[in-house]
This record gives structure tokens, sequence and C-alpha cells, in this order.
């Protein structure tokens, strides 16, 4: 399982990194923007992207949609943790396909449930 | 405007042009009384120019401000955005606050623990070596097996507390990202603020650097000392009277 994590603050990509280490997935790499986040992703194999929304250069909404709308990425679980709490942002970020959405400041447990829930869904799916 | 303003002027030049010539004329052919009385008109209608000088001053005045009333940025930005960027900073105070003391809590429980394993272990380790050099009675090593069993017992318990305290730290440290983005906002702010008070100053230098001069005979009342009223300006009624005289009065 490769996770791609995704904010401009790296003390959140450290935060979510161990995180995600704690919950038994080590392979994880980071990115600051969207822009720096698509090529990796479209080069890389990643299984699992955790993105941030709000973010200077190509913000988490804009990589959201690029990810969907590129063919080979377009089935990849989208993990938005953010600080963006409006309504209309959580159903624009449903509307562009997000597969879970965390509002910080979050906790390790709902980090840990979002994630399974994720997963499951897939497994049902496949 | 600009083309009204100025056939006006060229008017009230030619008016003063033609008095001026009318007053040399009765001066000449020694009609004193006339000549006073043309002179009193002359200093009126300077006064009349005086007060249109000052309508427009106000004019201005008047459009300036209001213009400035309409600017709803600025209104915005001292009605909503201050108080707005007070409270974000307020947030921004709290949430390190919060960090900092849930970073101290952790470690004041966390520390306790470690020092109490580190402390048995030293205990069982003096303990293990007797046992190994075979200087225990079999009674006291039951006792030092009971409490190793204890010791691994806890120390899985202790290690999964420290593993909770040390995860409330990491977590501790979100403060960053959601203050910054915070910080960020309010320098935006401060910035739009900046932004707005230069576009003020320059209204307001505008009219400061406006040159009174451009046409030296535009009148433009008392010199003031200490103002942009400077260069070729007389200083006292001598002066006056010495520079008609050079002219040929």
């Amino acid at each position: 399982m490769k996770i791609l994590i995704v904010d401009d603050f790296s003390t959140m990509r450290r935060i979510i990194k161990n995180l995600l280490r704690d919950l038994g997935y080590n392979n994880t790499a980071e990115a600051d923007d969207g822009s720096t986040a698509l090529p990796m992703l479209q080069n890389g194999n990643y299984d699992f992207l955790v993105t941030d929304w709000n973010m200077p250069g190509m913000p988490g909404i804009d990589l959201l949609r690029a990810v969907r709308a590129d063919p080979r990425l377009k089935n990849m679980p989208v993990l938005m943790v953010t600080a963006e709490a409006k309504r209309e942002q959580i159903v624009e970020a449903a509307q562009a396909g997000v597969s879970g959405y965390i509002v910080k400041p979050f906790t390790a447990e709902t980090l840990k449930e979002k994630i399974n829930k994720i997963f499951e869904r897939i497994q049902e799916q496949g | 405007m600009e083309n009204q303003e100025d056939s006006k002027e060229a008017l009230f030049k030619q008016q003063q042009l033609d008095r001026a010539r009318e007053l040399v004329k009765l001066m000449e052919s020694g009609e004193e009384e006339a000549a006073g009385r043309l002179i009193e008109e002359m200093g009126r209608m300077h006064e009349s120019l005086l007060f249109q000088e000052l309508g427009k001053l106000t004019r201005d005045l008047h459009e300036a401000l209001n213009s400035f009333r309409m600017d709803s940025r600025l209104s915005e930005l001292t009605q909503m955005d201050i108080p707005d960027a007070k409270e974000r900073l307020n947030y921004v105070v709290a949430m390190t606050d919060q960090a900092a003391h849930r970073t101290i809590t952790a470690v004041e429980e966390a520390l306790p623990v470690s020092e109490a394993l580190a402390e048995r272990a030293r205990t069982l380790a003096g303990d293990w070596v007797r046992f190994r050099q075979r200087e225990m009675s079999v009674d006291e090593f039951r006792a030092v097996s009971q409490s190793l069993a204890d010791f691994l017992g806890d120390t899985e318990r202790d290690a999964e507390v420290l593993r909770k305290h040390l995860s409330e730290v990491l977590m501790a440290q979100d403060f960053q990202d959601l203050t910054g983005q915070v910080i960020r906002r309010v320098m935006t702010l401060v910035q739009d603020m900046e932004d707005n008070l230069v576009g003020l100053v320059r209204i307001s230098g505008q009219r400061l650097s406006k040159p009174e001069s451009q046409d030296p005979t535009k009148p433009g009342g008392p010199a003031v000392k200490g103002t942009s009223d400077h260069g070729d300006v007389v200083s006292n009624q001598d002066d006056v009277d010495d520079l008609l005289s050079s002219l040929g009065f």
C-alpha cells in the first residue's frame, strides 16, 4: 500500500505520516501542493491519496478533480483532511468524488476509522 | 469642466486688464474719485474669485469624502475584517496555548511512568545477576520470579501508556497548520490594509502636491510661510512699491 500525503504544512504531513505508520502503512511519500502531487501520482503507482484542501498553487479540490479526470487514476481512493468545514465545501468535495472527508483538528481514531471505512467500501465493490 | 474654468479665468483676466487700462486713463486725466471707485471694484472682484476658489475646494473635499464613504472595501476592512482579524489572532493564541498544555501534560504523565519502569528494571537486573551467580535461595527466587512476571506484564501495559502520551504530543502539533493558515489570512488582510492606506495617501498627497503656481499669475491668496507658497514672493509693501516703481509706475 503506497500512500501520497499532500499538505502545504510539513508539520501536518509528518503528523499524518506518523499516524499512518501507527496504522501499519509504512510506504508513504509527501507533496506540498496539487501541482507537485499530480505528476507524482501519474508516475508513481500510488494506491491511496490523502490531501489537504487549502494550499497555495493547486488546491486539494482541483487535485481531486484532476485525479478523477485521469483515466489511470480515477479509481484511486482520495481522503481529504482539511480545516475547510463549510457545508457547501463538503458537498462540493463529495460531488467531485472524494472518498472520505476529515475536518482538522482531528484525532488518530478518526483517521483510522475513515481509512478503514474507505477500504471496506473498496472490498465490497471489488 | 476644465475648459469652463479656463474660459472663466480668461474672461476675468480680460476684465481686469480692461479695468486697469481704464484706471490708468482715469488717473492720467486726474479723475481721482472715479479711479478710487474702480480700485475698490477691482478688489471686490478679487475677493469674489477667492470665494469661488474656496467653493471649489469645498466641493472637491466633499466629493473626496463621499467617494471614500462609498469605497465599500475600506469600510468592510474597518467594520468587518479588522474585528475579524482580532478574533482570528485570539484563536491563534488559544490554539498555541492549548497545544503547549497538551504537550506538557502528556510529558508530565509520561515521565513518572518511564522513571518507574527504569527503577524496577534496575532492581530486577541486580536480582538477575545474583540468580546467575547462584547466590539466591529458592524462596527468594520464587519472589523474584513473581516480580519478574509482574514487571513484564506492567511493561507491556506501560509501554502502551507511553505510546498514547507520545501520540498526544504528536497530535498536539496540528496547531502549527491551523494557526499557520489563520496567520496567512491575517497577513493578506494586513497587505490589503496597506494597499488601501497607500491609496488614501496617494489621494491626499495629490491634493497637497498640486502645484498652485503652475501659472504664476493665478490667484492663490496670501503667501503663507511654511507652506508651498514660496519662490518669487514679495515680503512687504515696500517690496511691492519698489517693484512697481522699477516697472515705471
